[in-house]
């Protein structure tokens, strides 16, 4: 893609180790500015890891990263995130446009009286207006997840990244969230990076992939990546790679089948097979 | 008696004052403490008083300055012992067990009357000194200064402390500064009111609060407002029916407060979100 200097990330030899269990090592990616990449991998390939070294929030066991051509910071406002879903409370006495709120100042000190009239416009950029007054924990996985990218984007960040998006939302609500996510990057340019388990059916959604598997990995289009015979040469084992209509199922590895877990109700997606790292 | 002959009286006032300050703090606290989950933090702190009591006696025969330092021990041993949410509550099991057992062996040494250490665990709100009331002045101040500068972060790291994290919140330091507030907090409340009314003043409000509304500033001003009513609003029905006790009627108005709120609650607090959605939002929200 394009050259170090004028990548939105650029990783070099990034490697990253908890004591002597290798994560990833001698990661090199340059991600284009504006550029779509999905993140895919086993269950502890460290594709969350990935994110979090991104957010500036786990530093490199050896190599560079950089952002913008700067070092990672953490609570920079560069980066928005949207972190793993968790259900709220029904109790939780926040709404929706609390949650938001929290992407314009939930880190500032002083007196929480400032309404910011960012947060009205982010949430109606995401469609949520109708349920933004409401309890945030009597709301839909869709709305919640909606509401928690709004979040991310109130901080107006060059980087989005979203740890499974997608996740443990019915497949109408994953084809909403993925339009919203495509829109977004569209009117604005902004670099984002998905942590996912499978390509979503819309195409062309993603750029390009990263595979990470048993410290590993692979990059290039879905297209280059997502083959039997490139999955099965990163895994060091027979992986089949099937294409129905639009999905995209890799199968193999017996022996990690369990160890992955699949959003409800799919049962075409990335059945990924590979070994689970311990 | 009559009402007006004992509000002449500066022990009546100062009961007035202190449930008053001892309200308005734990009625800030205590939504953060609901969204949190560490009611059992409070039931912890407010019951290992007794501990921190005892030592002060026997230390420096000073049962408040004891309970007080014990209370940041406290916090620092939660916080320590209990950094994982989920881990938390057994952490402070372990530790409000052997307290108490600590607290026990103390005040074998002691030689004096143990009242002054027991009084901590049941409160006096009718023996409240000037001193005692400058300590709850103090405690007060210092939590509405904190509230006032951290609230904001502070629930953010409550609510979602990952995306907190990500945005630059120093989750884990908030975490140990609510505890210490928190602590000082109940320890204060404690002395005053008694163990068993910090938790109808702490937890409850809020409890009953949130059924009414989401909004936090809200939740947060009906939270100090049902703490006010219960504390101060049972202290005079006690004086006008003086054969029982402030204790009583301080629980009771703070059950009834709750109780009403789960009753009228769910309609009120959705009410909002129905009238909203006479829209119908798009089938592909829908999960």
């Amino acid at each position: 893609m394009t050259g170090n200097g004028g990548a939105a990330v650029a990783l070099r030899g990034a490697t990253l180790r908890f004591g002597r269990h290798v994560i990833w090592q001698d990661l090199g990616l340059d991600i284009a500015p504006g550029e779509c990449l999905a993140v895919l991998g086993p269950n502890g390939a460290g594709k969350t890891t990935l994110l979090k070294v991104l957010l500036g929030l786990l530093p490199l066991s050896a190599g560079t990263v950089t952002i913008d051509g700067q070092a990672p910071r953490r609570g920079s406002a560069q980066a928005g995130y949207v972190p793993q879903q968790r259900d709220f409370d029904r109790d939780l006495p926040i709404r929706g446009r609390d949650l938001v709120q929290f992407g314009v100042d939930g880190h500032r000190r002083g007196l929480p009286f400032t309404r910011a009239r960012q947060v009205d416009a982010v949430i109606a950029a995401v469609g949520a207006q109708d349920y933004a007054d409401a309890p945030v924990g009597l709301l839909s996985g869709g709305q919640q997840q909606r509401l928690r990218i709004a979040q991310a984007l109130a901080g107006r960040p060059r980087l989005l990244l979203c740890d499974e998006p997608l996740l443990s939302l019915d497949p109408a609500s994953q084809e909403s969230v993925t339009a919203l996510l495509a829109a977004y990057r569209r009117e604005h340019g902004t670099t984002v990076v998905i942590v996912t388990h499978e390509i979503p059916p819309a195409a062309g959604f993603f750029d390009r992939v990263l595979y990470v598997a048993g410290g590993r990995w692979a990059a290039g289009t879905p297209d280059e990546v997502m083959t039997t015979e490139a999955l099965s040469a990163l895994y060091g084992t027979h992986i089949d790679v099937i294409r129905v209509h639009d999905r995209i199922i890799v199968v193999g590895g017996e022996d990690a089948a369990g160890h992955h877990h699949l959003p409800p109700g799919d049962h075409t997606g990335h059945q990924a097979g590979g070994r689970e790292r311990r | 008696m009559s009402i007006t002959f004992l509000l002449a009286q500066p022990f009546a006032q100062h009961a007035l004052a202190a449930a008053a300050l001892v309200a308005v703090t734990c009625g800030l606290i205590a939504p953060l403490v609901v969204t949190r989950g560490m009611s059992f933090a409070v039931h912890g702190t407010a019951e290992l008083a007794f501990t921190g009591a005892a030592a002060g006696l026997l230390i420096a025969d000073n049962p408040v300055a004891g309970a007080l330092a014990g209370s940041l021990v406290v916090a620092v041993l939660i916080s320590t012992l209990g950094a994982r949410p989920r881990e938390r509550d057994s952490a402070i099991g372990a530790i409000l067990a052997f307290g108490m057992g600590i607290g026990v062996l103390l005040l074998g040494y002691y030689q004096g009357f143990a009242t002054a250490a027991t009084n901590i665990l049941f409160g006096n709100i009718f023996g409240v000194s000037g001193s005692q009331l400058l300590i709850l002045v103090v405690i007060n101040l210092l939590v509405v200064a904190v509230m006032a500068t951290w609230y904001r972060p502070l629930l953010f790291a409550s609510v979602d402390p990952e995306a907190a994290e990500a945005r630059g919140v120093p989750v884990a330091r908030l975490g140990l500064l609510f505890l210490v507030v928190l602590a000082l907090t109940v320890t204060g409340a404690a002395q005053v009111v008694g163990t068993l009314l910090v938790l109808s003043l702490a937890i409850t409000p809020a409890a009953a609060a949130q059924r009414l509304s989401a909004s936090p500033l809200v939740v947060t001003a009906l939270s100090v407002a049902f703490a006010l009513t219960a504390a101060d609003g049972g202290l005079l029905a006690s004086f006008a029916a003086s054969n029982i006790k402030a204790s009583v009627f301080i629980t009771s108005i703070s059950f009834a407060i709750y109780l009403a709120a789960r009753l009228a609650g769910p309609s009120l607090r959705d009410r909002r979100q129905r009238h909203r959605q006479t829209r119908p939002i798009p089938p592909a929200d829908r999960t």
